[in-house]
């Protein structure tokens, strides 16, 4: 008996080329009725197209890759390098490894587990996923959520508008209180104000050279719009400040703000300066209670977690190889085995 | 047999200190879970132990400065234990263990288990002065916990560099929040433990009336510049440390002081 994956994905080719083996509708039953699958769930992400199959024979790789072909199949060719096989165990450890998002672009998204649970779950509806890939994909939920629970693995954000706020929760807990002023109604500060309103912030205020522009962009999240002069009477209500104008010099500097925050000294003062120029002088950093982000800074926070996330890999691979041998040695000794056929790992090939 | 109790609560928060230490190390620390089971393990020996003492000698264990730290190990744990699950603080444990440690070993190593000078039977007002004022002592330590962690997450956003930690930190307003709540629990207490301290009938030594109203004049001060708005949060997490420490040093010495009858 034969388990197997095949498929593609971002570590071995562009997306121009995997957009064209994203199969048909109805893969499931081509790759059983055409390619002479027992079993087979086909798992189609943006970065990857997969098949993982159980058959009676070894099926040859190319009759699995015209099963997903939109194109001619006459055009196949170099393509076919572009994908890998993983046979019996190390079919398992590869599956694991996906679900876990060790094989992601972004290491430990977790999105990839939610795309792998609806294949499954198609897979099942359609009949094509039997007892062992059942018993397989089961399990790889589990090691999942294991891997994610005991490592820290899917910690920290990767992005600069989700650190953003990250770092505006750490400071600040729950947003419902806060109040955010936006410096600049460019489309960086109204993605990073759309990503707090989506976390609860009620109270938006958008000041903007242009009027007009300030109140399009106040009405779109939900906020009120402030005329320029008015700005620094809202400095000291406001706990999260985003700027983003087009200003050549610093718009914030130390003098500038030393008054304004002078009887707010018992709060904190979250600055993200997303401009370029920056609008923020960085001495402000050093003030009492002002913590300033640049977009640097950010994506210097965002390249941290990556790392502490690149960190945790090799917990996460002992995880997935004692889930590994433990699958092998349920399925080379359990007395119901679905298929009957030999030991994982003895199936290598 | 109860210093028995008292080295396997000892070791209950060694495995604590340990434990995180070493996931830290492993950058995967996991707040919940074993570390805070040693450490209410740890809690019930404390418990255990001094139930033991006050058995043998008949009144409440406050008799000399070995008891008197082993009470306030009991009170850090126990405010630790009430408040973390609370309010979301499980990461203090990390902190706590540590403290705890510290202070039990010390008690144990140090030749400070004399038997008690004064025989007669005491004041039900001495004790509860006695044991209040130490409770009051473990939330002022827990608010220094909490100050330092301030301090460390105020750092590590104002540099900008994050560690494995960084996530367990509760937020900042939290974590003021928790120091301001244990700074007004301390306080009230102290005021208690101060006011059944007069109550006592028995003479009040010069000093350590003096000591007394000074760490209650500190923390009313403390209390105040916070209540005011104008300073700082992190000039307030690092008056808490200053005077806690401060607080400790001086207990100690003052204990030793009585314990020797210099007073």
């Amino acid at each position: 008996m034969n388990l197997f994956c095949l498929g593609i994905s971002h570590h071995t080719a562009e997306v121009e080329t995997r957009e064209r083996f994203v199969g048909h509708g109805g893969i499931d039953r081509i790759l059983r009725e055409e390619a002479g699958c027992r079993e087979a769930l086909f798992l189609t992400t943006c970065n990857r197209v997969e098949v993982y199959a159980v058959a009676e024979e070894m099926i040859p790789s190319e009759r699995i890759v015209q099963c997903l072909c939109t194109h001619g199949i006459d055009q196949i060719g170099k393509e076919l390098n572009a994908f890998y096989r993983y046979e019996a165990w190390r079919c398992v450890q590869h599956l694991f490894r996906v679900t876990s998002g060790l094989d992601s672009m972004v290491i430990g998204e977790t999105e990839i587990l939610g795309q792998t649970k609806k294949a499954y779950e198609a897979a099942r509806a359609s009949g094509a996923a039997g007892p062992l890939l059942h018993r397989l994909f089961q399990r790889a939920f589990r090691v999942a959520k294991q891997v994610r629970t005991l490592t820290g693995i899917t910690r920290g954000s990767v992005s600069v508008g989700s650190v953003a706020v990250d770092l505006a929760e750490k400071i600040f807990g729950d947003f419902e209180s806060r109040k955010v002023l936006l410096l600049g109604a460019g489309a960086a500060s109204e993605r990073t104000a759309r990503a707090l309103v989506k976390r609860g912030v009620r109270d938006i205020r958008v000041t903007n050279r242009s009027w007009e522009r300030a109140q399009a962009l106040a009405a779109l999240i939900c906020g009120y719009a402030v005329r320029l002069h008015e700005w620094e009477q809202h400095f000291r209500e406001v706990d999260i400040v985003i700027s983003s104008t087009a200003a050549q010099r610093p718009v914030l500097t130390r003098e500038r703000l030393g008054p304004l925050i002078h009887d707010r000294l018992d709060r904190p003062l979250f600055i993200i300066d997303i401009a370029v120029p920056r609008d923020v002088d960085p001495d402000v950093n050093e003030m009492q209670g002002v913590f300033l982000y640049d977009i640097d800074s950010l994506q210097s926070i965002a390249q941290q977690s990556l790392a502490l996330r690149r960190e945790q890999m090799d917990v996460a691979e002992q995880i997935i190889d004692e889930h590994v041998n433990d699958f092998s040695g349920w399925f080379s000794a359990a007395p119901e085995r679905p298929l009957g056929g030999s030991s994982l790992r003895a199936s290598e090939t | 047999m109860d210093r028995e109790l008292l080295i396997f609560s000892t070791l209950c928060f060694f495995f604590a200190m340990v434990r995180t230490a070493l996931s830290v190390q492993a950058r995967n620390y996991q707040a919940a879970g074993l570390n805070f089971f040693a450490i209410a393990l740890g809690f019930v020996f404390q418990t255990a132990f001094l139930s033991v003492r006050g058995h043998a000698l008949g009144r409440c264990p406050l008799t000399n400065l070995f008891e008197v730290f082993i009470f306030l190990a009991w009170s850090v744990s126990l405010i630790y234990l009430v408040i973390g699950p609370a309010y979301r603080l499980s990461l203090m444990g990390a902190f706590t263990a540590p403290l705890v440690f510290i202070l039990q070993t010390f008690a144990l190593l140090a030749p400070i288990d004399r038997p008690p000078l004064m025989r007669h039977e005491p004041s039900p007002w001495l004790e509860l002065h006695a044991s209040i004022s130490l409770v009051a002592y473990g939330a002022f330590a827990l608010a220094c916990i909490a100050g330092i962690m301030y301090l460390v997450q105020e750092r590590q956003l104002k540099r900008r560099r994050i560690n494995s930690m960084f996530y367990h930190f509760p937020p900042l307003t939290d974590l003021f929040s928790a120091i301001t709540r244990l700074l007004w629990l301390g306080f009230v207490l102290l005021t208690v433990g101060l006011v059944t301290g007069f109550l006592t009938g028995e003479p009040l030594p010069y000093v350590k009336i003096a000591w007394s109203l000074g760490v209650w004049i500190f923390y009313a001060a403390i209390l105040i510049a916070r209540h005011l708005g104008t300073t700082a949060p992190r000039a307030i997490a690092s008056l808490c440390v200053l005077a806690f420490s401060a607080a400790l040093t001086v207990l100690w010495g003052i204990t030793f002081l009585w314990q020797t009858k210099t007073l």
